[in-house]
């Protein structure tokens, strides 16, 4: 299988295996009419499998927000077909309507207007809590 | 625009500060007694509560100011849908500062963003209601002179208890404490109660589910209320609750000086005949709090009486 290698873009590797439609669909990829490149179960020898993600355009996008769901992929950035940044997403300290609080005596649960924000409490594991009721994100 | 929704969102010397002006009014309450004039403090209630409210307007009439809100939803427009937002939004051209409490947890916060002025918490829900850790943190301050080295017993509903979470919180910044957590399995204070506290110097947690067993070592014993409703099981219920109702035969071996705590309502948990010990520190508890509402207004709103 053949992808034309980037002259100017992002490519999104180490997802893990069967992720990358959530971050394709996370990132607003689906709407976005420039060309994107979405490689499944490509054989690793770190993963077994991997997802790879390639944007053909240095799109202005907050992908460190991409560390809540999996903060183990690596980002590149490509530049004149030469890599000029490689990382590790950190994890966001707040995700704002990513996921929803869960907890029925939350503001939100009635207010539906409220953005649902949760706020990284805790490092390990990662742990993120509602901005609001401080419920655990599950 | 500062606003107080958890007790955390108050520093150490910002407490210090509000024990303080607490003790001036309670030294002088006349000194005080007109510095909120043409101040408008809006208590909006969206849910039924007798003390809090009441002491919110005591303090703010004691201040000098005035009142205005409504006592529960029903008599407001949030019966016809209107959003937090919007409520905070209207109300804050008519009052200068917004008491509020809420059933839905982060209702104040949503207040707090949206308003022009400052929003106090007045209980959310089963989560936070930093006026009553106030009124505790003046209490202890009031009854032991200090915050360090004490050796606080936490008894009853340490799973659902609030107010027993925000006084963690708060003791918890400060040097050599001791809790000693008294409650039967099913209403153990959660983990992340405790990992979330803010980690002060020797602190530490001791569990047990005999009060008897610890209640002479303490120097604080903080009592909830072990409602029925917490239990599985009805059996269960009937077997532990009166563990944890305090009598004056349980008493016999705590100190002189023991300082007994309940943020009320009371049912059943504390024995009527210790209200005349003079152990018994709930009803001071009340009235600590009226005066700590009153130091948190004048903070809150900038004003500084010399």
């Amino acid at each position: 299988m053949n992808i034309d290698s980037i002259t100017n873009g992002i490519v999104i590797d180490h997802i893990k295996a069967g992720k990358g439609m959530e971050l394709y669909k996370f990132l607003g990829l689906d709407a976005y009419e420039g060309s994107v490149a979405l490689i499944k179960n490509v054989p690793s020898k770190k993963m077994g499998k991997k997802d790879i993600i390639k944007i053909d355009s240095l799109l202005d996008i907050d992908l460190n927000a991409l560390g809540y769901i999996d903060p183990n992929i690596t980002i590149n950035i490509i530049k004149n077909e030469v890599r000029t940044e490689k990382y590790h997403p950190e994890l966001p300290e707040r995700i704002t309507n990513i996921i929803r609080c869960k907890n029925p005596r939350c503001i939100t649960s009635t207010e539906q207007e409220l953005p649902h924000i949760f706020k990284l409490t805790d490092k390990v594991g990662p742990v993120y809590r509602c901005l609001y009721c401080e419920t655990k994100a599950q | 625009m500062r606003s107080v929704i958890d007790i955390l969102d108050l520093s150490v010397s910002e407490i210090e500060r509000l024990i303080s002006v607490a003790n001036d009014i309670i030294a002088d309450p006349k000194k005080y007694s007109e510095c909120c004039r043409g101040k408008k403090l809006a208590t909006l209630f969206f849910e039924p509560s007798t003390r809090t409210r009441l002491s919110f307007e005591a303090a703010m009439y004691e201040l000098g100011g005035n009142v205005i809100g409504f006592s529960e939803s029903q008599s407001s427009s949030a019966s016809k849908g209107e959003s937090v937002s919007d409520t905070v939004k209207v109300v804050s051209y008519y009052a200068d500062i917004i008491a509020m409490r809420h059933p839905k947890e982060g209702a104040p916060l949503v207040a707090s963003l949206k308003a022009g002025i400052p929003v106090i918490n007045a209980g959310d829900g089963g989560h936070n209601h930093p006026t009553q850790t106030l009124a505790d943190l003046l209490t202890i301050k009031r009854e032991k002179g200090t915050f360090d080295g004490l050796t606080v017993g936490l008894c009853g509903d340490l799973k659902f208890g609030r107010t027993v979470h925000s006084l963690i919180n708060a003791l918890s910044r400060y040097n050599n404490i001791k809790f000693v957590c008294i409650s039967p399995d099913e209403l153990r204070l959660p983990d992340y109660v405790r990992h979330a506290s803010p980690q002060g110097n020797n602190m530490s947690f001791y569990e047990t589910k005999d009060l008897e067993e610890v209640i002479g070592g303490l120097d604080i014993l903080y009592m909830t209320r072990v409602q029925r409703e917490r239990f599985f099981n009805e059996a269960d219920y009937i077997r532990l609750k009166d563990s944890y109702i305090l009598t004056p035969e349980k008493l016999k071996t705590a100190k002189n000086d023991l300082c007994i705590m309940h943020p009320l309502p009371r049912v059943n948990e504390i024995s009527v005949a210790i209200d005349d010990d003079s152990r018994a520190c709930y009803f001071k508890q009340v009235m600590y709090g009226k005066y700590m509402r009153m130091s948190l207004i004048l903070m809150l709103l900038g004003i500084t009486v010399s």
